[in-house]
């Protein structure tokens, strides 16, 4: 009677729980991978994803629910036991030592007995079957983090996975790499390894999956034929709502200027761990967005310190707004003069976690209240004096708030970046510079967070944003450069850079005057 | 298993439970710990808890007592607050103190009690410049001020030794490491009621705490100063964001905290003692931190705390007097108070949930 014939399952999950206190980040959430397929988990972060797949490699254990593997019930107590079921598992943050070898890692994950003679050998063949090109007596602090990522992959490879677990692997890659593992996920699916993907990037997901599941808030609410679907439904799925476009409309006449500039600016790492940053040359005109892309540690913390003032130039000609040299002065004068910097970290960086709202919009307010000739109340300059400013903000951002004046860490994600955003927007800057802005936002808040950008823009602003998000670079960007090892590429115009030539400048492998050349 | 999980907010009903809670444990241990080692467990506790309370005039000696704990607390309080960890208010009260009452023995005849007032400024530059000694190091420097301060106690107790045993020994003190005594202007005079005459030893330098709690509560919560500290402690990078100077906020609380320490050892020599000798302190400086935690770095609950910590001690001196109890025996009660009321504070941070071992 069946005609079509079911594919057969591996991992069967049923009624999976898990709660962390009172917050539950799992409920009653049903998945089967189908042998030889991608599968992808979607969702917005807190939506459970890595919960689940933590519980599937034995890191979490769930409250209730059974995990079947080739329909017999397995109980996965610890990675361990994971991996002894078949399943492994690439973390987004990988866990390799950087003193020791490819091979030496491999060896210490290996759960069998070896010669590292025969381990060599054998990190050959699988780099050789896989393309998974890689030297084994490499120390990894001096891989790439592509590179990195293929160590982890060759390490779940030696133990025959049935099931390769990979979480959010492309938010480190550039654009090539990106490609080039999609490739080895699909030659591995078709030689009937099942992967578990997740993400959150739609585009990927259609691309790579066969099938997608989407969970919001710690349930399971659809389970999709990834091929027969578009990103816009999946983005409205994931989200519950309608999902707006932005609108792009630009004025004309707004008179392009220039607003900032950094000259020949140098600047030596302080730390050990920092970036240099070298020879950096960049112009922004007023009613622009420059996008900054780069893959993360490259310079933007640097950058984005020098853009604020809350590292000093070498030189106070490094920096000019319009035409006045800047280099010297700290991050309270450029506030006044309208440089307003949004820094990549949200919590202790652009805010203070456990101060309230109005104590937080204090912290870069403060220097406004003091008046000439009142004494006393200069004295006692206290962040009492910025609650009707906070109030506003509050209200003209349609930042949620769960009581008046709540804490800062009582707001999620989205309503804390749009109640920063909002308290530097206030200040109306003629600069604005954004360090990942829509960084583990969900997607409503993102899309009228770059809304914002857009109308500053529009409006006759200078834009910088610096991001990692390759998409929004070129979805927002009036031109673009790339940050790489502390030094920044020829600025172009959107239309005469792609995003294969910005994914080969994130890698270092091309000089913006090669490309200049070739056009 | 017990799992903690954090409160998304301090929980207003645990603030009120969780210390009464931690007497009621306090107590019932101790009077664990009193009937095993073979004492009358109610009377302990009543020597201990109670006899500071008995009569007025051991009540006033509770605040002469808790006098410069709360004045080193509420200096504590600053650099604690900005993360700063000034372990050595010790070495900054017995420098204070050598400071204002060198300059004090240098005028033999003064009488105006004007006087005092220039050993408290005086007493406040000593313990700031021993302060400054690991604030400069810490910030041209990046050495750890935990260690500095803390190793710099032990310079200045050996410091003051030398001196009342060498240059500023009195001829007429018998060989005894003592300075000749303060001038009439240089002594804080007992505080006369009248129609009962003095309370116990409450003397002039009270009014130094009812002036420093409100100022210091002003201070931290209603002044820019206050909230760049506040900010500092919180969160560092915040507070680069906001274009406040790190090292300037670290240099201030340490000055402002060792310049209290200093005024603390004023009052206290000039109101009990009257003149230098080799030990000045007996662990006020550190006592004092204990004290700057309890009160949940805060002033008014400082000036409780010092109350509290004043009346143990002093009831522990009871014990002693009247039922030969040990100072360690008292000390080790003591050391229970503390350790519940502190552990008291994680109720108010985390839900506890038990639950049985998987």
């Amino acid at each position: 009677m069946a005609i079509k014939k079911e594919p057969e399952i591996l991992l069967k999950a049923s009624k999976i729980n898990k709660s962390f206190g009172n917050f539950s980040a799992n409920k009653d959430i049903d998945i089967s991978i189908a042998k030889g397929e991608i599968h992808a988990l979607l969702g917005e972060n807190g939506a459970g994803k890595s919960t689940l797949v933590k519980i599937f490699y034995g890191v979490l254990k769930p409250d209730t629910g059974t995990i079947e593997i080739n329909n017999s019930e397995v109980s996965i107590s610890s990675p361990n036991s994971a991996r002894k079921n078949g399943i492994g598992m690439v973390f987004q943050h990988f866990s390799l030592f950087p003193a020791l070898t490819v091979a030496e890692n491999i060896l210490i994950a290996l759960d069998k007995k070896i010669k590292f003679k025969d381990l060599i050998l054998e990190i050959f063949k699988l780099s050789e079957e896989w393309e998974l090109f890689v030297d084994p007596l490499k120390r990894v602090s001096e891989l790439s983090v592509g590179e990195q990522q293929r160590v982890e992959i060759i390490r779940c490879l030696m133990q025959n996975p049935k099931l390769l677990i990979m979480d959010e692997p492309t938010s480190v890659l550039t654009p090539q790499e990106i490609s080039n593992l999609f490739k080895i996920l699909k030659r591995l699916a078709s030689s009937g390894c099942s992967i578990l993907y997740i993400s959150h990037k739609l585009e990927e997901i259609v691309e790579l999956a066969d099938q997608v599941t989407i969970l919001k808030s710690g349930k399971s609410i659809a389970t999709i034929d990834a091929k027969k679907t578009n990103t816009k439904f999946l983005a409205e799925t994931m989200v519950g709502k309608e999902i707006t476009d932005l609108k792009k409309t630009k004025l004309m006449n707004v008179t392009k200027n220039t607003a900032l500039e950094l000259k020949g600016l140098n600047k030596a790492k302080e730390t050990d761990f920092g970036v240099s940053l070298k020879n950096i040359n960049l112009k922004v005109n007023y009613g622009e967005i420059l996008g900054v892309a780069g893959i993360a540690g490259n310079g933007q913390v640097e950058l984005m310190e020098i853009l604020s003032g809350e590292t000093q130039c070498e030189k106070e000609n490094h920096i000019l707004l319009e035409t006045q040299p800047i280099g010297f002065k700290n991050i309270t004068e450029r506030r006044r003069l309208g440089i307003e910097t949004i820094p990549e970290e949200r919590t202790l960086h652009a805010t203070v976690p456990n101060f309230t709202i109005a104590e937080n919009t204090f912290l870069t307010y403060f220097f406004k209240y003091p008046k000439a000739d009142n004494i006393i109340s200069n004295l006692l300059n206290n962040p009492q004096n910025s609650k009707i400013e906070s109030e506003n903000i509050i209200k003209d951002n349609d930042v949620r708030c769960p009581e008046a004046n709540p804490l800062a860490n009582q707001l999620s994600g989205g309503n804390l970046q749009k109640f920063i955003l909002g308290r530097s927007l206030a200040n109306d800057p003629k600069v604005a510079i954004f360090s990942q802005p829509t960084w583990g936002v969900d997607i409503g808040a993102a899309t009228s967070i770059r809304q914002k950008l857009l109308n500053l823009s529009n409006s006759g602003k200078a834009v910088i944003l610096i991001s990692q998000d390759l998409e929004e670079i070129f979805e927002l960007s009036d031109k673009i450069c790339v940050i790489n090892d502390g030094a920044l590429s020829k600025i172009l115009p959107v239309a005469q850079i792609t995003a294969e030539d910005v994914g080969l400048l994130m890698g270092g492998k091309l000089k913006t005057s090669d490309k200049l050349e070739t056009t | 298993m017990i799992t903690f999980t954090p409160r998304d907010k301090v929980s207003k009903n645990w603030t009120i439970i969780a210390p009464i809670l931690s007497i009621f444990l306090t107590i019932f241990f101790g009077l664990l710990i009193f009937t095993f080692l073979g004492y009358n467990p109610l009377e302990t506790l009543y020597q201990v808890f109670l006899s500071p309370f008995s009569r007025i005039d051991r009540i006033s000696d509770i605040f002469v007592k808790a006098c410069p704990l709360v004045i080193v607390g509420t200096g504590l309080m600053l650099c604690f607050r900005a993360n700063v960890w000034n372990i050595g208010a010790e070495g900054q009260f017995i420098m204070g103190t050598l400071l204002a009452g060198s300059f004090a023995l240098l005028f033999p005849s003064v009488e105006t009690k004007f006087f005092i007032f220039i050993m408290i400024v005086i007493g406040f530059i000593g313990g700031a410049l021993w302060a400054f000694i690991p604030a400069i190091l810490k910030t041209k420097l990046n050495v750890n001020e935990i260690l500095v301060s803390l190793m710099l106690v032990y310079v200045a107790m050996l410091f003051i030794d030398f001196i009342v045993r060498g240059p500023l020994r009195d001829p007429m003190s018998f060989g005894f490491p003592l300075s000749k005594p303060y001038p009439d202007g240089a002594i804080i005079n007992k505080i006369p009621f009248p129609g009962i005459g003095y309370l116990g030893q409450l003397h002039y330098g009270i009014l130094l705490i009812l002036l420093l709690i409100p100022i210091s509560w002003l201070f931290v919560n209603k002044t820019l100063s206050g909230f760049k500290i506040n900010v500092l402690g919180s969160a560092p990078k915040a507070a680069k964001f906001a274009g406040f100077k790190q090292n300037t906020i670290t240099i201030t609380v340490l000055l402002l905290s060792g310049g209290l320490a200093g005024v603390a050892g004023v009052i206290e020599v000039s109101a009990n003692i009257g003149q230098l000798q080799p030990e000045v302190s007996f662990g006020y400086g550190f006592t004092a931190i204990i004290v700057a935690f309890l009160g949940r770095l805060n002033p008014i609950g400082i000036l409780f705390a010092g109350i509290i910590i004043a009346t143990v001690k002093l009831g522990a001196d009871n014990a002693q007097m009247s039922m030969g109890i040990p100072k360690v025996v008292t000390g080790l009660f003591e050391g229970i108070l503390l350790f519940f009321l502190l552990t008291g504070e994680t109720l108010q941070k985390y839900k506890i949930k038990w639950s049985k071992v998987t």
